[in-house]
């Protein structure tokens, strides 16, 4: 009688709804304005709590005297966060809050809060490695072959540096919540990537049970990797409500504070060696690379990035710990500073040896995990960006204006994490579909409803989805491109059992064995038989009365069953132009090659690359976090002179996605993180392209541009 | 500049709050107004001083007076999504400083920064804001069709921006597009649809134009 469930994609060719460019469900509603993101919320009786945070990037607090404050009228409550004695590691750190009945209350009121400090020396400057002293930590050398002989021995060797700063997540909506704290209960609207886990992060903090705490978002405005945690300020949202008596409080960061503690990319600077042949074969790699990710340090990037077989190889890495704040995932932690390192020494090595780097990345394909994916999408990179015409070799140009290829390659897991969906099917044929996930903008909803829809035989409209709420089946959390193929998976097998139990209560009104029945177009009906067959209403109504069938799938991480896997790669080409009188730099078009698994909706996926590449360019053009070496000040904490690429500043951008079959037969793959990968890589190759010599930093600024055509040591 | 009054307006006011009025009243004086104004122009005029405390202002939203309560130094922007009630929330603040364009508003049909704007300021003035636009409107439709969101905490400022340029140009060139709607960021990287939705919106505003 009971089905054994299979759980695969039905075949490429036979999918209704799978595959296909839907419209993202949550549009319109986005586009209209009425979303309702978390600083959006307003309710009865709600105060708004401001922020005093210190000035000093190193500092021991010797008192605080909030007297004033709390004396203010319209002040409901007043939190010290860092008392006397709390020594401080980067300026921006939160030293205490006030909640009041308007914002303008609270922020007077934080004005009026004295603090005294011990003034402490620190440490701002991550470029430069000699000023790190103890604050290095070396993770020790690792060599591989003979990285001294490879290079004693070979034809040609190239030499550079390079360094890609701190840059800021900067999302749109910042972070906060609104939390309400009454009695032992929690109420909570965070801005987050993780609707499930909020809550069991925060209830140790809080000594109250997380079954106690409700956990609520419709909408995220950005989150880019820095918003999985519940951040210190639902803590202080909390104990700022339980103060003022349980009224809700609203907690947002302000901009300034946004981009000083929110989140950043940490750094990576280096000086990287290759080794090779005249005719571009690499013999080896010599890299001393370091990088901040403020107090806390920074992860090692993987290097040689994609590359990494070159046979014989020497690598050293110092973690540098400033007083910054501590860095949060960004879109491929690690490997957008581990490509953007890799591929400025391969286009430096290309162009010592008189090659074409295409040649250079492809001849050497061989190094790579996956050779005949990264040949196959650098002859299709090297056909959509006109290559052959276009380039020309490093340096031939003479004009003031000068244009540029070059090009960056990109790798990404991206499989599916654990999850949990719930299906009901009610005897009115309606259809709920539930998860405690959140929907970033990637789509989620969209791809869940659209499994849904496929696997039940309905129409995308037919399908009622719930997520955003930690009362809900658990979902994962929405980083390192695992969502959709968690939640497709989950939706899937949630999808299946439901209809299976479908089936046992309609098959016996034709005497056929539930197996033997197929959801299909509305109907449910016996395979080879269409003449049994009934609409989806009429086969709801069999289930009993007052009842309902309700089915959980889940995916698992270590048995994803064939339905999503891990495993990315990427070929991405810049052509600039850059005004050697100006150094003004210039994005004419953007090629992204990018591997694949089965697309659930391609506009969608064709968006997030677009996304990604969006924010690459930014980062690569603008995006630098600007710290004063004397004071340890972020000096551009705001949108003026933390500049983002705007609707002019990025060019065409061409993506192409590789659906194809044998790819669609690997199962779903997230998108977030691959494109967004190597974007600095290839635009700063593309800059060295066009003038002729290597601009070490990104941004590529006009004055980074300008001090590496003059010569000047940035 | 805000602080530039056509008569008519001031006239209207009940409270008659300037600009210039409240820096007198909250005691900024002489170190102010050099900052703010040319000494001739701080001469004390004759108009009542408001605030720092809260004042009773009307403002018109949507076509609809809305009275409230707020301090002189409060911005249109925070003024509509923390005092009143319901809030309108369409308007995002994001940098607070003029820069992205997230809580573009038309103000007598113009398009301006609501954070950049004081309440007071606005009074007297037509404010028009995403909720005046029904759902399915051409420009958000054109939004969703382009698949020109994805977080969606900046789209309501360029659903708001989008209107304002088109009613000066209703038939764009790419070039124009680009240009116009420069003042508005986006973090999630939706430019490429919003380049063709801004184009979209503008066809099918024509057609709505050619058939009524």
């Amino acid at each position: 009688m009971a089905n054994t469930p299979v759980y695969n994609w039905p075949p490429m060719n036979t999918r209704k709804v799978i595959g296909k460019p839907l419209k993202r469900l949550d549009g319109p509603v986005k586009a209209a304005g009425r979303a309702q993101y978390a600083s959006d919320k307003k309710f009865p009786g709600m105060l708004i709590a401001s922020y005093l945070s210190s000035p000093h990037a190193h500092a021991r607090v010797t008192s605080i005297d909030t007297g004033e404050a709390e004396r203010t009228a319209g002040v409901r409550a007043v939190h010290v966060i860092a008392g006397p004695g709390k020594e401080i590691q980067w300026q921006g750190t939160e030293i205490a809050a006030v909640a009041a009945d308007t914002e303008d209350i609270a922020r007077d009121a934080v004005r009026k809060i004295k603090v005294e400090y011990e003034v402490l020396p620190h440490l701002a400057n991550d470029a430069d490695l000699s000023a790190a002293g103890s604050r290095g930590k070396a993770a020790g050398e690792v060599v591989q072959g003979d990285p001294d002989k490879a290079i004693q021995e070979a034809e040609v060797v190239s030499d550079g540096a390079y360094g890609i700063p701190i840059a800021a997540h900067c999302c749109l909506e910042p972070h906060g919540c609104v939390v309400t704290w009454k009695g032992d209960q929690i109420e909570a609207w965070p801005s987050t990537q993780f609707v499930t886990g909020w809550a069991g992060t925060l209830a140790p903090n809080l000594k109250v049970p997380a079954a106690n705490i409700h956990v609520l978002q419709d909408y995220i405005g950005g989150g880019f990797g820095s918003k999985f945690a519940p951040g210190a300020w639902a803590e202080v949202a909390a104990i700022l409500s339980q103060k003022s008596g349980g009224r809700p409080v609203k907690v947002f960061l302000e901009r300034n504070m946004e981009l000083e503690i929110a989140g950043h990319r940490p750094s990576a600077y280096g000086n990287i060696k290759i080794a090779g042949k005249k005719d571009g074969t690499i013999t080896a790699w010599q890299s001393s690379t370091w990088g901040s990710g403020g107090f806390p340090g920074a992860g090692s990037p993987p290097l040689p990035y994609v590359y990494s077989n070159i046979p014989n190889q020497r690598r050293n890495h110092v973690s540098v710990s400033t007083n910054i704040a501590g860095s949060q995932a960004w879109r491929a932690p690690n490997n957008q500073q581990a490509s953007f390192l890799t591929c400025s020494a391969l286009e430096d090595f290309a162009a010592k040896a008189g090659l074409d780097p295409m040649e250079v990345f492809h001849k050497n394909a061989g190094y790579t995990p996956r050779a005949e994916l990264y040949r196959f999408q650098l002859d299709k990179a090297q056909e959509l960006s006109d290559w052959k015409k276009s380039w020309k070799p490093r340096g031939s140009q003479t004009g003031s204006v000068r244009r540029g290829l070059g090009m960056g390659v990109n790798a990404w897991g991206g499989g599916g994490h654990a999850c949990t969906a719930r299906l009901t099917i009610n005897p009115d044929g309606s259809v709920l579909l539930e998860m405690g996930t959140q929907d970033l903008g990637t789509g989620t909803r969209t791809v869940m409803v659209q499994v849904a829809a496929e696997t039940l035989g309905l129409q995308p409209g037919q399908i009622k989805l719930v997520i955003g709420d930690n009362h809900l089946p658990p979902g994962g959390s929405s980083g390192g491109s695992t969502t959709v193929g968690g939640v497709s998976s989950a939706t899937r097998k949630a999808g299946v059992n439901a209809l299976n139990k479908l089936f046992e209560t309609v098959a016996p009104a034709w005497n056929a064995q539930p197996e033997d029945l197929e959801a299909v177009d509305g109907q449910v009906r016996v395979k080879g038989t269409p003449a049994k067959n009934m609409t989806w209403a009429a086969a709801c109504k069999k289930i009993a009365p007052g009842g309902k069938i309700q089915e959980t799938g889940s995916n698992e991480q270590r048995n994803p069953m064939g339905l999503n896997t891990a495993g990315v790669g990427g070929v991405q080409v810049a052509d600039v132009t850059v005004d050697t009188e100006t150094g003004l730099v210039r994005v004419n078009r953007f090629v992204a090659v990018q591997d694949c698994g089965l697309i659930i909706n391609p506009r969608l996926a064709e968006s997030q690359c677009f996304g990604g590449i969006v924010m690459g360019i930014s980062t690569a053009l603008y995006e630098e976090r600007i710290t004063d070496e004397a004071t340890g000040h972020m000096l551009n904490a705001d949108l003026e002179f933390y500049k983002l690429a705007g609707i002019r500043d990025v060019g065409e951008i061409i993506v192409h996605l590789d659906i194809r079959e044998e790819n669609d037969k690997r199962g779903v793959i997230g998108l977030g993180e691959p494109p967004a990968i190597a974007i600095c890589a290839a635009v700063g190759n593309a800059v060295a392209n066009a003038i002729g010599v290597r601009v070490p930093h990104i941004p590529m600024t006009p004055m980074h541009v300008l001090d590496a055509l003059e010569g000047r040591k940035a | 500049m805000s602080s530039k009054k056509d008569p008519q307006s001031l006239d209207k006011r009940s409270a008659g709050v300037s600009r210039r009025g409240f820096l007198g009243g909250v005691g900024l004086g002489a170190a102010g107004t050099g900052l703010l104004e040319r000494p001739a122009d701080a001469a004390p005029a004759a108009v009542a001083v408001s605030g720092p405390g809260p004042v009773a202002i009307t403002l018109t939203i949507n076509g609809k007076p809305v009275n409230l309560k707020v301090e002189p130094r409060v911005t249109l922007l925070d003024a509509m999504r923390n005092h009143m009630d319901p809030p309108l929330t369409g308007a995002k603040r994001v940098c607070d400083r003029g820069t992205c364009g997230a809580c573009t508003v038309l103000l007598n049909g113009k398009s301006v920064y609501a954070c950049t704007i004081l309440a007071i300021d606005a009074q007297g003035k037509r404010i028009e804001t995403i909720e005046s636009l029904p759902v399915n409107n051409p420009i958000s439709v054109a939004f969703v069709n382009n698949d020109a969101q994805q977080c969606g905490y900046c789209t309501p400022g360029f659903v708001m921006a989008t209107k304002a340029f088109l009613a000066g140009n209703p038939a764009p060139s790419m070039e124009q597009v680009t240009h116009g709607l420069g003042g508005n960021l986006c973090r999630c990287g939706t430019y490429m649809g919003v380049r063709k939705a801004v184009l979209e919106a503008a066809r099918s505003m024509k057609g709505a134009k050619q058939n009524g």
